[in-house]
C-alpha cells in the first residue's frame, strides 16, 4: 500500500515505541492523516468533503448518543420527550438543532463528494470499490436520515413513515404482507417507532465501519486528482500533514461558519413546521414532501403517472431504487480512460449542460406539489438521469476525443520544461495551475 | 501555503524563511509561527467550548429543577405518627413525635454520638414535636424502616435500615451500625402551623 516514498513512522518518545511495538495505532493514523500519507500536490478544495463528510458522521454520533439520552421511544411521550429536550435539557435545543442541521448538512457535503467523484470518474480503476462502498454508505445515510425524521413523531414523521414504508407496498404479491411487517401493524404506531429507533441508533455505527472500508480501498491506490492522472513520482505527491490537515482544516472552518449559521440562526429552516404538530393518523398534511435531501429522488418517485405493463406505483418506486442502484455500474457504463472530466470536452457538456440542471430540475420539482408543470418537468428530467447514465454516458466515452493529458501531476502544476529550458505550461483547465516558477 | 517551492513548515521555522515571511533576521516571530498558533488556538478554544453543553446536558433538567420543594399539610399527623411524602424523588419522613420520645431523645449524652446533634438542632424552633429527616439511610441509601404502622423502629425507637443494620434513634440520629451520619434534614420551612415546604 502507498508509494515507495511514503515516509515511515519513526516513533522517538520510549512510551510511543512501546505503543507502537504492541498496539500500532499511532503508526495507523500517521499513515492514514500524517505525514507517512503521500497525496498527489494538485488537490482543489473539492478533495475537502470525505474529511467533512466524516466530520459529518462524527457530529451525528456525538449529538445523536446525547439526544439519545434524553427521548423516549414511545408513540404516547416520543413528541413530548422531543419537546422536552427543546425546553428542560441544558442546551437540548442546541443539541437537537445541531443533530437536525446536522444531517442537512452532511447531505449536502455527500451530494457535493458524490458529485466531484462524478466530474473527475473517481469510480474509475483502480478505484471501483472505493465508488461502490461509498454508494453503499450513501444508501445507509438515507435510510438512517428517514428513521430519525421519524422519531420527533411530528405530523411529517407519522405521514413520511407511512409514505415510505408504502413504497414497498407496491411490491407484487408479498408489498403488503412486507409493508406490515415493516411496520410491525397496519400504520406506524409504537411498534415501528420503536424499531426505527433502535435501527437509527444501530445504523450510524455500520456506516462508519463501511467508511472505514471506503478508506482502506482508497488508501491502495491513493487519493484521486484533478488531472485524473496518476502519480508517477515523488514530485507528484505532499505529504498528507501538514498540507493537507491544513487545507481540510480550513475547508471545515468554512463549513462550520456556514453550519453554525444554520444551527443557531435559521433552524428549522431546512425542516417542515408541520412536524411541530403531534402525529395524527386520521388527517394527512396538505402539503406532504421528505426532507430537501430526498426531493430529486421524490420526484422520480412522482414521475410515473399512468401504468404501462406495470401499475405506475411500482414504476415510480423501482425507478426511485434504480436511480441510486444504477451508480453501482457507472465504473463499467463510462469506459473512457481519461478519468478528469477537465479533459473530456463532451462528458464535460453533458455533466455541465445535462446531468446538473437534470438534477436541478428534480430537484425543485421533488419540493413542489404533485401538479402541473411539475409533474411533467419532473418526467423529463427523470427520462433524462436514465439516459445521461445508461446511453449518453457510454456513447460519450467511447466516440469522444479527450484533450491531450498532462505528462504528470508536477507538469500540470509547473508546466513543462521545454528544450531551451523554458517553462513552457500546457494546462488546459486552469483551476489548479500556479504560475511557473 | 505562502510558497509552492517551499519545505514543510516545520523545516521552514528553522530556515531562513520564505517571501512573505517578513524579515526572519531580526524578527524571531514570524507570521507563519503565528498563524500556526492562532489557528491551533482557536481549533482548541473552539473543541473546548463544545464540551460544555455535552457535559451540561448530563446535569439535572428544568423539569427536574421544578421539582425541587414539596408543600405538605401536616394537620393529619397524630402525634407518635408519621408519613412518607417524597421531596426530589426521595423519600421525606415527617415524624410528630410524642413527648416521650422527645424526652428520650435529649436523655442522651451528645458527646458519645457518632454525628454529635442535638433534638433541638434538627428541628424547627416552636415545632419541636415535628422530626422532618430524608428517609434514605446515610450509609449506602436504602429507605430505613420505622415511619410506617408497624415497622421495625430499630433498637432506639426511630428508624432502622434493613439493609445493612442501621439504627437511628427517634432524634433520627445513627446510633448503631455502619451509617457515618444522621439522617438528613432537608431545607424546609413552616409556612403556617400545620403547612410546611420543603426545598
Amino acid at each position: 500500500m502507498s508509494f515507495p516514498w511514503a515516509k515511515a513512522y519513526e516513533p522517538k518518545a520510549p512510551l510511543m515505541r512501546f505503543l507502537d511495538e504492541r498496539l500500532p495505532l499511532p503508526r495507523f493514523v500517521y499513515n492514514a492523516v500524517g505525514a507517512g500519507y503521500p497525496v498527489p500536490r494538485n488537490l482543489s478544495y473539492f478533495w475537502n468533503f470525505g474529511i467533512l463528510a466524516g466530520f459529518c458522521l462524527m457530529l451525528q454520533i456525538v449529538t445523536g448518543i446525547v439526544l439519545a439520552m434524553h427521548y423516549s421511544a414511545n408513540a404516547l411521550v416520543a413528541f413530548n420527550s422531543v419537546e422536552h429536550i427543546m425546553r428542560d435539557v441544558n442546551w437540548g435545543w442546541m443539541l437537537r438543532y445541531a443533530h437536525a442541521n446536522g444531517a442537512s448538512f452532511f447531505f449536502v457535503v455527500v451530494y457535493i463528494h458524490i458529485f466531484r467523484g462524478l466530474f473527475y470518474s473517481s469510480y474509475k480503476a483502480p478505484r471501483e470499490m472505493i465508488w461502490l462502498l461509498g454508494v453503499v454508505i450513501f444508501l445507509l445515510m438515507m435510510a438512517t436520515a428517514f428513521m430519525g425524521y421519524v422519531l420527533p413523531w411530528g405530523q411529517m414523521s407519522f405521514w413520511g413513515a407511512k409514505v415510505i414504508t408504502g413504497l414497498f407496498g407496491a411490491i407484487p404479491l408479498v408489498g403488503e404482507p412486507l409493508q406490515v411487517w415493516l411496520l410491525g401493524g397496519y400504520a406506524p404506531d409504537n411498534a415501528a417507532l420503536n424499531r426505527f429507533y433502535s435501527l437509527h441508533f444501530l445504523l450510524p455505527f455500520v456506516i462508519a465501519g463501511v467508511v472505514i472500508l471506503h478508506i482502506w480501498a482508497l488508501h491502495i491506490p491513493g487519493s484521486s486528482n484533478p488531472t485524473g492522472v496518476e502519480v508517477k513520482s515523488e514530485s507528484d505527491t505532499v505529504p498528507f500533514h501538514p498540507y493537507y490537515t491544513a487545507k481540510d482544516g480550513f475547508g471545515l472552518g468554512v463549513f462550520l461558519l456556514i453550519y453554525c449559521l444554520f444551527v443557531f440562526f435559521l433552524p428549522n429552516n431546512l425542516g417542515h413546521p408541520d412536524n411541530y404538530i403531534p402525529a395524527n393518523p386520521l388527517s394527512t398534511p396538505a402539503h406532504i414532501v421528505p426532507e430537501w435531501y430526498f426531493w430529486p429522488f421524490y420526484a422520480i418517485l412522482r414521475a410515473f403517472t399512468s401504468d404501462f405493463l406495470l401499475p405506475a406505483k411500482l414504476w415510480g418506486v423501482l425507478a426511485m431504487f434504480s436511480a441510486i442502484l444504477c451508480w453501482f455500474f457507472l465504473p463499467w457504463l463510462d469506459r473512457s480512460p481519461v478519468r478528469s472530466g477537465h479533459y473530456r470536452p463532451l462528458f464535460r457538456k453533458f455533466f455541465w449542460f445535462g446531468l446538473i440542471p437534470c438534477m436541478a430540475v428534480l430537484f425543485y420539482c421533488g419540493g413542489a406539489p404533485a401538479e402541473e408543470p411539475f409533474v411533467m418537468l419532473s418526467q423529463i428530467a427523470t427520462a433524462y438521469y436514465f439516459l445521461h447514465f445508461l446511453v449518453i454516458l457510454p456513447i460519450v466515452s467511447l466516440v469522444e476525443r479527450p484533450e491531450p493529458l498532462p505528462y504528470s501531476i508536477t507538469d500540470a502544476v509547473l508546466g513543462t520544461p521545454e528544450n531551451d529550458g523554458t517553462v513552457k505550461g500546457h494546462m488546459i483547465q486552469g483551476e489548479n495551475a500556479r504560475p511557473a516558477v | 501555503m505562502a510558497s509552492t517551492t517551499g519545505a514543510a513548515p516545520d523545516d521552514a521555522m528553522t530556515t531562513v524563511g520564505n517571501p512573505g515571511d517578513g524579515d526572519a533576521g531580526t524578527h524571531p516571530v514570524r507570521r507563519r509561527d503565528f498563524i500556526n498558533i492562532a489557528a491551533v488556538s482557536a481549533a482548541g478554544v473552539g473543541g473546548l467550548a463544545v464540551l460544555y453543553p455535552l457535559v451540561s446536558q448530563m446535569a439535572p433538567s428544568k423539569d427536574v429543577l421544578a421539582e425541587s420543594t414539596t408543600e405538605l399539610d401536616l394537620s393529619a399527623i397524630q402525634p407518635g405518627q408519621a408519613i412518607k411524602a417524597v421531596f426530589r424523588k426521595q423519600p421525606v419522613f415527617v415524624r410528630n413525635l410524642t413527648p416521650q420520645e422527645i424526652a428520650t431523645a435529649n436523655e442522651v449524652a451528645v458527646d458519645s454520638l457518632r454525628d454529635p446533634e442535638t433534638l433541638t438542632e434538627r428541628t424547627k424552633e416552636g415545632h419541636g414535636n415535628w422530626l422532618i429527616t430524608m428517609g434514605v439511610c446515610t450509609h449506602l441509601g436504602c429507605v430505613p424502616l420505622g415511619a410506617g404502622e408497624g415497622e421495625n423502629k430499630g433498637e432506639f425507637g426511630g428508624y432502622f435500615c434493613p439493609c445493612h443494620g442501621s439504627h437511628y434513634d427517634t432524634a433520627g440520629r445513627i446510633r448503631k451500625g455502619p451509617a457515618p451520619a444522621n439522617l438528613v434534614v432537608p431545607e424546609y420551612e413552616f409556612t403556617s402551623d400545620t403547612t410546611v415546604v420543603i426545598g
